[in-house]
């Protein structure tokens, strides 16, 4: 089994007539996604030209609306490619329409508004007490489940499906440790991206794979800034069952220099890398040093050292 | 971005909060003439962005014009923590009766907005924080919402201000949360918030900070940009676009993604430890779309860091495949020519790495050396660099 997302789920990709969507509709139909169409307002009732994962041509249609496509297609997940200024609308479009998943990709988001779509969707819940709506990002490379589906722009054929769930702040990162770890292979792996306000932190990833059959163990990744990783630290002492291996990035970044993700600065003593390893240690968690140390520490626990 | 004093008060008085007069200067003569145009009392306030300028002498209260020319002379390129001071500000002076505390700042952890108050401000917030923490009221506001009136009330309510002051300071609350909305800060802080003898009340020193992403909606932002403490080769960095960080070591680094790029500042550090104790330059990171241009003003950049001795890059290919990131990096060296002198090592993996390390060793440039795992490319830097010194 993945979590959040898999074969049998329905995408929609809101921004699907511009460069990026276009693009990454491409990837995700040849990975195997279910792409069911798009929704632009401006392009409602036209179609989009691709292949589906067999190359066979495919005419996609676009949707005035988030809740049209949804009617129309039975979709339950979306992915959301809307440039900056657009994107707080957008995603709040998604929310309204009470949509399962929504994967925010764009980069640049001002956080007044993602705190405030995070306000919206949390204002709306279900009756377990969660918001209908359950946001991955902004910022963030998506998910992928290998073989099953992808809603993101991980490439895809990194890695096969295996036990392994992953989830981290950062895109490449997370591509150098399915790279690493392709012997072993992933059920999902998650970027939850790396802004200082995101919809699925760490800890909702840890509690969905802990909950999860097939995955058998667990990779983290962390950066410096904020006290994410610290908390995930405190729910994996008290949660999670399954083997924990983590990894943290930037030991050596100076304080107070901002790293390309807005949310990793170092401010004072809070947020250091060094805090970060601790915390996991004290959890439990094994902390790799470098990827390739963290990689052969998850492959130790398979191997029974 | 970090606003100086002068510059939070201006966006102050845009929204309407209450301040005093403030001309902000660059020589002593123009702090005289603010001083002359704005009368009586004055401070002169030394511009940097760090605390503790009080204490350190940045803050001097002038009787006359004479006196502030007096005071910005002494203040005027004074080093406040390793901060240069390039400009202060004629403050007027202000009869201050009472010091209070207030912020609204970006609230991480619960991804909301978190307004503080205190009736007592002027001392160090993190102190009273620790010491007291009951008299520090905090209080979550709704990002959705804002500080409303009824959410000032409840703000000013849990701080306990008697009633006569709470509703003076209601009103000023809710123009400081506009201050916060309406210009995309992340930080608002007004310390001290005072009331004068008159019973006015006033934001008498403020501290923003504005959310980069959201320049693209607030022209005017730009303008405040500090040029002159930026260090040069990120200014040169910033005209090209490149999110650069210049940091004190001899490996130049070049990465695509932020995550992965300060995990190579890690493996290099550590790398470095076996080679002379040499450590990263610098963090770039080049993104996803590492085009043969981008790659050229990145390495360029680099290159001109004086202290840099050799090049590390560390490029996991992903959407954009390893060769079109290997053909970037060849044509790059075709474009700096002459002027790219050091050890460059190489490593890719990811999407079409086969084609990728194939069109280096096609190239077999002199400065290129190619290494198999991230590890292995931070070692050969790290010596590459340690024989360099």
């Amino acid at each position: 089994m993945s979590i959040f997302l898999n074969k049998d789920s329905k995408v929609i990709v809101q921004g699907i007539t511009g460069g990026e969507g276009t693009k990454h509709t491409a990837r995700m139909l040849a990975a195997g996604t279910q792409v069911m169409g798009g929704v632009n307002a401006r392009k409602a009732g036209t179609t989009v030209s691709h292949k589906d994962q067999d190359g066979n041509p495919v005419e996609l249609p676009v949707f005035g609306s988030v809740a049209e496509a949804m009617k129309e297609t039975g979709a339950n997940a979306s992915i959301v490619f809307v440039p900056p200024a657009f994107c707080k609308d957008a995603v709040i479009e998604a929310i309204d329409a009470e949509i399962p998943l929504v994967v925010v990709i764009t980069e640049g988001i001002p956080v007044q508004d993602s705190a405030e779509f995070w306000a919206h969707s949390r204002a709306r819940t279900g009756a377990d007490g969660k918001p209908k709506t359950r946001i991955i990002g902004p910022n963030c490379p998506g998910i992928i489940s290998p073989e099953e589906s992808l809603l993101g722009i991980t490439p895809a054929n990194i890695t096969g499906k295996g036990k392994l769930g992953l989830v981290s702040k950062s895109g490449t990162l997370t591509y150098q440790m399915m790279y690493e770890l392709r012997d072993l292979g992933f059920t999902t792996a998650i970027g939850i991206g790396g802004d200082p306000v995101i919809g699925t932190t760490h800890i909702d990833a840890l509690e969905a794979f802990e909950a999860d059959p097939e995955t058998e163990a667990i990779v983290m990744i962390g950066e410096i800034g904020g006290d994410a990783e610290e908390r995930a630290a405190d729910f994996i002492k008290a949660n999670v069952t399954k083997p924990v291996v983590g990894y943290v990035a930037g030991f050596t970044a100076p304080e107070g220099k901002t790293m390309g993700h807005a949310g990793a600065i170092v401010s004072g003593s809070s947020g250091t890398a060094q805090a970060k390893k601790e915390a996991l240690e004290a959890a439990g968690v094994k902390v790799g040093k470098t990827p390739s140390e963290t990689a052969q520490l998850m492959r130790d626990i398979f191997s029974g050292k | 971005m970090d606003l100086f004093e002068y510059q939070a008060r201006d966006l102050f008085e845009k929204h309407g909060v209450p301040v005093l007069a403030g001309i902000v200067a660059t020589t002593p003569e123009e702090a005289k003439a603010a001083a002359e145009k704005i009368g009586g009392v004055t401070v002169v306030k030394a511009q940097v962005k760090v605390g503790g300028r009080g204490k350190a002498g940045g803050v001097k209260v002038a009787k006359s014009p004479e006196e502030a020319y007096e005071y910005a002379q002494q203040i005027l390129g004074m080093d406040i923590k390793g901060h240069t001071v390039h400009r202060v500000m004629i403050a007027q002076g202000a009869d201050i009766a009472e010091e209070y505390y207030f912020s609204v700042l970006l609230d991480r952890a619960n991804r909301s907005y978190l307004a503080m108050c205190s009736v007592e401000g002027g001392m160090e917030i993190e102190q009273l924080a620790v010491e007291r923490p009951d008299a520090l009221a905090r209080v979550d506001v709704n990002p959705a919402e804002g500080i409303t009136e009824a959410k000032a009330r409840e703000i000013v309510e849990q701080a306990k201000f008697d009633a006569e002051t709470a509703e003076k300071v209601v009103p000023v609350l809710v123009k400081l949360g506009e201050v916060y909305a309406k210009e995309d800060a992340t930080l608002v802080e007004v310390n001290p918030l005072v009331k004068t003898g008159g019973g006015e009340i006033l934001a008498l020193d403020g501290k923003v900070s504005l959310d980069d992403n959201a320049e693209f909606r607030h022209e005017d932002h730009a303008a405040l940009a500090d040029k002159t403490s930026a260090d040069p080769l990120e200014e040169k960095a910033k005209e090209n676009d490149l999110n650069y960080v210049k940091l004190d070591g001899e490996v130049g680094i070049i990465g695509n993604g932020a995550g992965l790029v300060m995990s190579t500042l890690d493996v290099v550090a550590y790398a470095g430890e076996k080679h002379g104790d040499v450590k990263p330059a610098n963090f770039l990171d080049i993104g996803g779309g590492a085009s043969a241009e981008v790659m050229a003003a990145g390495l360029d950049v680099i290159l001109g860091d004086p202290q840099v001795k050799s090049v590390f890059v560390n490029v996991f290919g992903g959407i954009t495949a390893c060769d079109a990131v290997a053909n970037g990096i060849v044509k790059a060296l075709e474009i700096l020519g002459d002027s790219a002198t050091k050890p460059i090592v190489v490593r890719l993996d990811g999407n079409n790495v086969d084609e990728g390390r194939a069109i280096l060793r096609k190239a077999d440039h002199p400065l290129i050396t190619t290494a198999d795992t991230m590890d292995a490319g931070a070692d050969k830097a790290a010596e590459l660099a340690q024989s360099a010194k």
